[in-house]
């Protein structure tokens, strides 16, 4: 006897864990972690030509305590790389990353002294965004497949 | 390396406290991280040497307050109003601003660095990359550093190219530094103004370079294509989407009470401070200079245009914003004049040696197919020298010096970044200001962290 057919007709029946992932995906609340060009595409992608709130992501929370995901948009350097990982601790569980760019996910064209070669050596990645810079297309891509990979239990 | 002893008198003796005594007080210094701490007794003379000669302080520490009403904060590098990576510490007295101090390098890329890494060709990427709001003044004043060294004349039509895809950049920029200072005081609608009007401009340049950002259009000889079908129409309406729409900006903010509130006497820089430290562009013109490299030092045939150059009164934040409004105006009118005049012909120089043959020639001839392969794969030569190229780039003069040692690649390259100059400007515009006003001088500095890092 599931309790389907016990509930009254307007009770609405859910896993738990569904339920919370869909929740997850439908506000989910980004840190602004903009860094270099890429930042500029992403300021675009929330702009109201692309228009990012129609994915329930158009709060960028200024502080990582409010935020559960990080898009790091732009090339890591080394000395902002100990303030990446800071930021990410300080987001509260759970939480995801996308690397937004060549330069995030491997360093891009920029392979020198300077540059973190991936911002996967610092933070672990869900997401990786191709493009220098991807356009606002490119990161709504990367977010929706980061929800299907939520509401599929797999990110 | 010399032995020293303890009793050696160059050996400080230095104080050690240990948790959970009592007898050691607190050092202060001890909690940042070495060259960037911030010493609560620097005054007087460190004060001044650290502000530059002009400014006088007229702030004495001991008679007004005692220690623990002054505080040291943090600011950035992750921050939402500070435009990329900066982080600032100030020294605050309440809600006033006593000191303030940038702390650059989280962005630092090593870009003149790899630009000795890649031929002259290739430099154009590089370089786009630096001042990311403004991507084709790098790429512009790069490649006519190298044409200077090469002592080559582009082509009628590459040089209107350049200048139309320039101003267009141009307006594009200022329009981003309206909405982003909009927004960190606090008017969100006008950042939604500013970017929708820029959505267009970079649709015109993804249908001409291909990229929205970052283009690799401009290069030594000429500029990468040409201009693609139906570009005439596409100008057009650009320039009168923009001048119908600026009476909405000037709607919203000319004489709003609160952005004018917020932005009048705030962040204030006289002319004099701005030539003893390097401060060019909107913010320089902005104090009453009328200082613009256009007229000054013109380059690409921009002596050929008719504009003006908008000159503000107080050189402070709103004079900045009304200055950089002016400029769009200014630069629409540059657009319409380069659409109307633009020759026909070829949009790079027919030099095989320096830029690669038609793609058509390479099925046909032996000697392009050559050609091809040795520029792409390892560029062309440049004569030995060095040269220094400026232009009026959207924040200021940018700068190119360049030194060639007659291989295909620069022996070394040097930017002169306008946002990395205007940022010295920043403690004394804050200084003795309220915390709040901090933002709204940031974002009317419109620095680009790419640009000052790079």
């Amino acid at each position: 006897m599931s309790v389907r057919r016990t509930a009254p007709s307007n009770v609405l029946t859910a896993t738990v864990d569904k339920a919370a992932r869909w929740a997850q995906t439908r506000s989910m609340f980004p840190a602004t972690f903009g860094l270099a060009c890429c930042a500029i595409e992403m300021m675009a992608t929330g702009a109201p030509h692309n228009d990012l709130a129609r994915f329930g992501m158009e709060v960028f929370r200024a502080s990582p305590r409010q935020a559960d995901l990080m898009i790091v948009a732009g090339r890591v350097s080394q000395k902002m790389a100990p303030v990446l990982r800071q930021v990410y601790d300080q987001m509260p569980d759970p939480k995801w990353v996308i690397s937004m760019g060549a330069c995030a996910s491997t360093g891009g064209m920029f392979n020198n002294y300077a540059l973190v070669q991936g911002v996967d050596q610092i933070v672990p990645v869900d997401i990786y965004v191709p493009g220098c810079p991807p356009g606002p297309q490119g990161l709504m891509h990367g977010i929706l497949t980061l929800h299907d990979r939520i509401m599929a239990g797999k990110a | 390396m010399t032995d020293k002893t303890i009793d050696d008198p160059e050996i400080e003796e230095v104080d050690l406290w240990v948790s959970g005594t009592e007898e050691a007080e607190w050092d202060v210094y001890s909690t940042d991280e070495g060259a960037q701490k911030m010493r609560l007794e620097e005054t007087g003379a460190r004060l001044t040497e650290q502000l530059g000669s002009v400014v006088t302080d007229d702030y004495d520490l001991d008679d007004i307050i005692t220690e623990d009403e002054r505080m040291i904060i943090n600011m950035g590098p992750q921050h939402p109003s500070t435009h990329g990576v900066l982080r600032l510490q100030l020294e605050l007295e309440g809600e006033m601003i006593r000191r303030s101090k940038c702390v650059i390098g989280y962005l630092h890329t090593g870009m003149e660095k790899t630009a000795e890494t890649l031929t002259f060709l290739q430099g154009p990427t590089n370089v786009t990359r630096m001042d990311y709001l403004a991507p084709l003044h790098n790429e512009l004043c790069f490649s006519l550093a190298v044409e200077r060294l090469l002592d080559i004349e582009v082509p009628p039509r590459a040089e209107v190219i350049r200048i139309l895809m320039t101003e267009l950049n141009r307006i594009a920029s200022h329009l981003v530094a309206m909405a982003t200072n909009g927004m960190d005081i606090g008017a969100l609608s006008i950042m939604t103004y500013g970017f929708r009007e820029r959505e267009q401009i970079l649709a015109f340049f993804e249908k001409t370079t291909g990229l929205r950002l970052n283009h690799n259009y401009i290069r030594p000889g000429g500029v990468a294509a040409d201009l693609p079908p139906g570009w005439r129409a596409d100008v057009s309406d650009i320039c009168d989407t923009i001048t119908g729409r600026l009476t909405d900006y000037e709607d919203m903010l000319k004489e709003n009470p609160i952005w004018v509130g917020r932005t009048r006497g705030v962040g204030v820089i006289t002319a004099e401070e701005c030539r003893a430290y390097g401060i060019t562009g909107p913010t320089l013109r902005s104090a009453g200079v009328p200082w613009d490299l256009r007229k000054a030092f013109p380059y690409s045939g921009i002596e050929n245009y008719e504009f003006e150059v908008p000159v503000g009164e107080h050189g402070d934040v709103y004079d900045r914003y009304r200055v950089r409004i002016e400029e769009i105006i200014q630069s629409v009118g540059i657009v319409r004049q380069a659409a109307d005049a633009m020759p026909k012909g070829d949009f790079r120089i027919d030099d095989r040696k320096v830029t690669p043959p038609p793609r058509h020639r390479i099925d046909e001839s032996m000697e392009a197919l050559i050609h091809h392969f040795k520029i792409f794969t390892e560029g062309f030569r440049v004569p030995a020298g060095e040269t220094y190229v400026a232009i009026e780039s959207p924040r200021g003069e940018l700068g190119c010096y360049l030194v060639a040692d007659g291989t295909g690649k620069p022996w070394r390259m040097h930017t002169r970044a306008p946002s990395f100059y205007n940022l010295q400007a920043l403690p004394i515009m804050m200084a003795d200001s309220v915390v709040a006003d901090t933002i709204a001088t940031i974002a009317s500095l419109d620095p680009v962290m790419g640009d000052v890092d790079r």
